[in-house]
């Protein structure tokens, strides 16, 4: 009797605990939605309150698609994205397939010089990278964020993959090998598919960091063609600080893309991240 | 018989691509970096003066009081990140484990979706939200009776930098919490049952059993939490700008080598200069790494289930 009394007790104050965390990390984003839908009297005077038909207003959405090219932004923020994902997946994966499959000279040494990037952040070496995207002409273009985020993506994305490629089957391989395979149609045709969920994995981590960074973007490529969302958002709201409707219409549509890709992968992320604890 | 074996190329067709980027792009600028931290500019051309730059950043006054400042407050963001998002970290993944907990996947994503979000929208969402012209922060205040609490935070000198490090706590709370779940997850229940015959149950258990036997994973975050803040600069810049207001007080590192580099109102921007703060970071990220590797990491003992 007692201890399911006391049982009921501790469930109560776990929900109550994760109910109260819950509210404050959505708060924010919840008052930023709401008050983008409002007018600008409605904002300040009652700010917590849900836009009514009174106060409904899209003049901030108006501001901020006349004015800015948030489509632009969108659409460069997609291919860095997109891009930087492909080669990181794809040099990655066949990285990770020499270390995992082969024996040679120098195996250890070359995991252990790609795995250095792991714990040292790309931004340290920022001064030499933009000079050397100057001296290349790659500077503002979308070719520069690609590079350095396949090279920052790249540590992680060997050390992951190849601990899923040792547990591929040596048998399959070899009777590949017996059918007359050779070692790259092996890798494309018999082994990458085998290993897609722990790609899906590297993509999704290194998704959002790549999204939403606003260093390489700013200092590679602030040109208002190459711009990315992040960047974007940040110059544009700078630019309107006392516009509170288009500022908050600008946040909510920074916010919205992020939301929907979470939406779709967030199964895919929270997997990855706890991967290995499944009993 | 004794043919040698053939050099197989399709290993070096494999590992070019992803050896060749990663050294271009990441190893390369890095080592160059620490190179052009010897050097300066005299009259447009590049002269070797070989450690005076790292003189001038602890020697000259001007530089070394915005150095010293930049790391005790970059020290500062560390501390409150271990003290606060941390725990509270641990503790709602020690929540959430609770086998017989319902909508634990619910309340999961929940709390993860504000480290999705770009720093650019949760700084101007919080400056928003704590700015003393709206007055959302003031006004809940008053509804509990807290209102003499209020003060526009991140305007003022002596808050500043811990509000934008609760902030980025706010945040990041989410990846502490993912990583001890599933640290928490890969305690067999064989232990557990039997820490409950023994009478071990509820709190006593976390701190007794599942705490001794999930600090490798305490380890990882805190070195992760180590590297990614000293080299934050995304929060500071959203929310203050490259000037890290009030009066430098949120200055941190990241900001620090920006302003270097690109320079900021009448100060021009110097690459060398630049390059001596960013060698600087590396060796204290450096140290950290091996301080962990090897005083930390090597003497923990793990538990093979």
């Amino acid at each position: 009797m007692n201890a399911a009394r006391q049982n009921r007790l501790n469930t109560f104050a776990a929900h109550g605990a994760l109910i109260l965390y819950v509210l404050i990390a959505l708060f924010p984003v919840f008052v930023i939605v709401i008050n983008s839908f409002k007018d600008r009297r409605s904002i300040f005077r009652e700010p917590l309150a849900l836009p009514n038909s009174e106060s409904f207003s899209l003049i901030g959405y108006e501001t901020v698609l006349k004015q800015g090219d948030f489509f632009l932004y969108f659409q460069n923020s997609m291919i860095v994205t997109v891009g930087s994902l492909f080669f990181i997946l794809l040099f990655g994966a066949m990285a990770a397939f020499a270390l995992a499959e082969y024996r040679f000279k120098g195996n250890t040494l070359i995991g252990l010089y790609l795995a250095l990037g792991i714990m040292i952040p790309i931004r340290i070496g920022t001064v030499a990278i933009l000079e050397m995207m100057v001296q290349t002409g790659l500077v503002n273009t979308l070719w520069a964020l690609i590079l350095v985020y396949t090279a920052q993506g790249l540590p992680l994305a060997v050390f992951i993959l190849s601990e899923f490629m040792r547990q591929v089957s040596d048998d399959l391989k070899n009777a590949g090998r017996i059918d007359g395979l050779s070692e790259y149609r092996i890798f494309f045709v018999l082994v990458l598919p085998l290993v897609r969920p722990a790609m899906a994995t590297v993509a999704v981590f290194n998704m959002i960091p790549i999204w939403n960074d606003l260093w390489f973007p700013l200092i590679l490529a602030p040109a208002e063609e190459v711009k990315t969302l992040t960047l974007g958002s940040q110059v544009f709201i700078g630019q309107f600080v006392t516009d509170w409707n288009a500022v908050l219409s600008a946040l909510s549509l920074a916010i919205l893309p992020v939301m929907a890709l979470y939406v779709v992968f967030s199964r895919q992320l929270i997997r990855g991240i706890t991967s290995g604890a499944v009993k | 018989m004794t043919e040698k074996p053939r050099f197989r190329w399709h290993i070096v067709v494999f590992l070019a691509p992803a050896v060749l980027v990663y050294t271009a792009v990441m190893i390369y600028p890095l080592f160059n970096t620490l190179r052009l931290s010897l050097f300066t500019e005299v009259d447009q051309a590049r002269v070797y003066v070989g450690l005076q730059n790292f003189k001038t950043l602890f020697g000259d006054t001007v530089w070394s009081t915005q150095f010293w400042n930049a790391l005790g407050n970059n020290f500062w963001f560390f501390i409150v990140h271990m003290l606060v998002q941390n725990p509270i970290g641990i503790a709602l993944a020690a929540i959430l484990s609770h086998p017989k907990l319902r909508f634990a996947a619910f309340y999961r994503s929940a709390i993860f979706i504000p480290t999705i979000l770009s720093f650019v929208i949760v700084g101007f969402a919080w400056k928003l939200i704590l700015s003393p012209i709206w007055g959302i922060a003031p006004g809940m205040l008053d509804a509990v009776g807290l209102k003499s609490l209020y003060a526009p935070w991140l305007g003022k000198e002596e808050y500043a930098l811990t509000t934008l490090s609760l902030v980025s706590v706010w945040q990041f709370v989410g990846i502490p919490m993912m990583l001890i779940y599933a640290a928490l997850l890969s305690i067999p229940d064989e232990i557990l049952e039997a820490a409950e015959v023994e009478g071990i149950t509820g709190l006593s258990a976390f701190w007794k059993i599942k705490l001794p036997l999930i600090l490798p994973s305490i380890g990882i975050i805190s070195i992760l939490t180590f590297v990614a803040n000293f080299n934050a600069f995304d929060l500071i810049y959203a929310a203050q700008g490259a000037l890290a207001g009030p009066d430098f007080s949120t200055d941190i590192l990241g900001t620090f080598m920006y302003r270097t580099f690109f320079g900021f109102q009448l100060q021009l921007g110097d690459p060398h200069m630049g390059s001596t703060i960013a060698s600087a970071m590396f060796a204290i990220i450096l140290i950290g790494v091996c301080l962990y590797l090897f005083g930390i990491q090597s003497r923990m003992r793990r538990y093979q289930f």
